[in-house]
């Protein structure tokens, strides 16, 4: 099987969509001529053209109200933003319009838009470059939101959302884009809202997703070899919709919950977990719900610092210790 | 005397045109007698369903708020009744106007002001949320100016489906001193989008004068983006379709969009929460009512052309009260939706269930 980057995968994706179908469009910055900030898009003009891959002018709200209003009449708009961390500007296009039109027009409308590109800290660039939003979009009803973790799923999860028919966000990660793996040529859909189990377990259920479920995944590969533990890594893929029975599954084999995000823990994805999980399996909970998150406040620029604020295997390690002992 | 752009060059400059003899512009000579009446009807069919929304309002029939197009109606049936099968409409919330202009019911517009079932938005929009996509109608929106890129947008997938279209994206004077809404410019005029950016100027966003809350001419700025831009009075119905024809045809067989800025304006506060005693004075209201008010304007020229008379005139009039109260009467009768119907409409998939490709959970607790 070919072997992709992350990148790569997500370029796969797009090609795909836009030779099947001539009404999606590639939208955002830097997207065509200089082949994408983080050359996600490299070559996709050459293969299109500008009709279908289209450079905008640095111009959130601009482009992606647009974007939402072309799909409104039957365009399939995939809008890059170059950083998630950009969605504040275009908040009100975002979440008043994609996110309500359907609703306050009695379901007379729909916004088959996918909005995407990186929402992750750990690069050194601020606080304000470095915003993981997916849970202030998910607290919109109206909208979905994707955080893919792997080349594979991030090809097969972008198909299905652009050819969703509700609005999409789908949030990537800079540190992800240049990881490889197996990636089926083949035109394969992932269904949004279906979890993965990337590692079977025992003893303990890692409740997780995008970047942190690769640290995860190598924290429970320590957690196996020196300390004989036998963690389940559930990897959500899809924050809403969510695969609520795969959690509640595991935690049913398991007992014990650890909650992984790279998010800030004030009302964030794990909260909702949280919340969830002892609201639904009480009974089968052997111990406190643990939840590691961003350590709470602004991102920091100092590097070494950054990668201590951020989850990380050593962090997941010991929380995962902490849960079990 | 109004300013006005030729809409055919890409430098303004003011030429100067008077408002009077527009009913012999090409686009109002071929109207027969049958049109021009029903463009009088629907600007009164308009103003009697406000004026019947209003008293509901006040028996606290409707709940929120209610923004009145009292006195603005020519500009909505004006731009509206230009109208081809691929021309779209955007407004705000001051949105009544344009939905009966494109040739929606009354009855569904009074039942969601009434938050029934019934209403054009099953109850779920309300007076600022009114659309019909089905009449190329797309809202009725809430946040100032933050559907002017979404009218851009569908000036967007006009042009991209090559069809020969324009997108009429109004907005209020108030919007235009949004980011958006100058994003937005930039955008059509950089694209070349089927756009046209409709400024009704009444004069006050909410209750802050044009003088204090905008610098400079509103249209004018649109010079800057290069796009065409003109302006012209709203209470004269023939002169709005004149203006508007120059402005759509530039949009249609040019894909050139421009900003129009349209002066009207309105009787009622900024919303019937308005107490409207604060920033304007009674004899302004009054001076503009008596001597530009559209629908008595358009009357007098209806019946200087012998095309109405006294008796068709009351006629119509009362037709249009039996109409609004009619339209009252199915929304009082109307039932409420049902606690289940609060999450429906909400994602198409969830809608759908036999064509949801998706699994997981939707909603949460």
């Amino acid at each position: 099987m070919p072997i992709l980057q992350y990148r790569e995968a997500i370029r796969q994706a797009l090609a795909e969509e836009l030779a099947r179908d001539p009404n999606v469009v590639v939208m955002g910055e830097e997207v065509g001529q200089f082949n994408g900030a983080y050359k996600v898009t490299e070559g996709l003009l050459d293969k299109f053209g500008p009709k279908r891959i289209v450079d905008t002018p640095i111009s959130e709200a601009g482009f992606v109200g647009l974007g939402i209003g072309a799909s409104m009449l039957g365009i399939r708009p995939v809008i890059e933003l170059m950083f998630w961390s950009f969605y504040s500007v275009a908040f009100d296009q975002i979440l008043n319009n994609a996110a309500n039109v359907r609703y306050m027009s009695g379901g007379q409308i729909n916004c088959p838009i996918v909005i995407r590109g990186p929402a992750n800290g750990g690069t050194n660039v601020g606080a304000t470059h470095s915003h993981t939003p997916e849970n202030i979009l998910a607290s919109h009803p109206g909208v979905k939101v994707v955080v893919p973790a792997t080349p594979y799923d991030a090809k097969g999860l972008l198909k299905s959302s652009i050819r969703d028919n509700d609005p999409v966000m789908f949030l990537e990660n800079t540190i992800l884009y240049g990881d490889k793996g197996e990636v089926p040529d083949d035109d394969y859909l992932i269904p949004l809202g279906k979890a993965d189990t990337k590692r079977e377990g025992t003893d303990l259920t890692i409740v997780t997703y995008g970047r942190a479920a690769i640290l995860s995944l190598a924290a429970a590969g320590v957690l196996q070899q020196e300390h004989g533990f036998s963690a389940e890594v559930v990897d959500l893929r899809s924050i809403r919709p969510l695969d609520m029975d795969a959690v509640l599954a595991s935690v049913r084999k398991t007992h014990r919950v650890l909650i992984v995000e790279e998010q800030k823990p004030f009302c964030g994805v794990g909260a909702q977990l949280a919340y969830m999980i002892q609201a639904e399996a009480f009974d089968e909970l052997d111990a406190p719900i643990a939840r590691l998150s961003t350590i709470d406040a602004p991102a920091i620029y100092s590097p070494p610092v950054e990668a201590e604020q951020l989850p990380n295997q050593q962090g997941i390690l010991k929380a995962a210790l902490g849960v079990l002992a | 005397m109004t300013k006005k752009t030729s809409a055919t060059t890409d430098n303004p400059a003011e030429t100067g045109t008077a408002t009077q003899g527009h009913a012999g512009a090409a686009v109002n000579a071929r109207l027969s007698a049958a049109d021009k009446v029903e463009l009088y009807r629907k600007m009164m069919r308009i103003r009697r369903f406000e004026e019947r929304s209003l008293r509901a309002y006040q028996a606290k029939k409707i709940g929120g708020f209610l923004h009145l197009y009292i006195g603005q109606e020519a500009v909505a049936v004006g731009c509206c009744s230009l109208m081809g099968k691929d021309d779209h409409v955007i407004t705000a919330y001051r949105d009544h106007g344009h939905a009966i202009a494109v040739g929606m019911e009354l009855n569904p517009l009074m039942a969601e002001l009434y938050g029934k079932a019934t209403g054009c938005s099953k109850g779920k929009g309300g007076s600022m949320h009114f659309f019909d996509p089905s009449r190329n109608f797309w809202g009725g929106h809430g946040i100032v100016g933050g559907q002017v890129p979404l009218g851009t947008g569908l000036a967007y997938a006009l042009k991209y489906r090559g069809l020969k279209g324009a997108c009429m994206t109004f907005m209020g004077d108030g919007a235009v001193n949004q980011g958006a809404v100058h994003e937005a410019y930039n955008l059509a005029a950089l694209w070349e989008l089927p756009v046209i950016f409709v400024v009704e100027n009444n004069g006050y966003s909410m209750g802050t004068s044009q003088a204090r809350s905008s610098a400079g001419e509103l249209g004018q700025r649109a010079a800057s983006y290069g796009m065409a831009w003109g302006v012209c009075d709203g209470h004269d119905l023939y002169g709005v379709r004149a203006f508007m024809a120059e402005y759509l045809d530039l949009a249609r067989e040019k894909s050139r969009p421009s900003v129009v800025e349209i002066r009207t304006y309105r009787y009622r506060g900024h919303s019937v929460a308005d107490p409207d005693n604060t920033y304007r004075s009674k004899a302004e209201v009054e001076e503009y009512r008596k001597t530009k008010d559209p629908i008595q304007v358009f009357q007098r020229a209806l019946l200087e052309e012998r095309v109405l008379d006294e008796a068709s005139v009351a006629r119509i009039d009362a037709e249009a009260r039996v109409e609004a109260d009619l339209a009252a009467d199915f929304a009082e009768a109307s039932p409420f939706p049902d606690l289940a119907d609060i999450q429906k409409d909400v994602y198409w998939e969830a809608d759908n269930p036999a064509e949801r490709r998706s699994a997981g959970r939707l909603f949460f607790t």
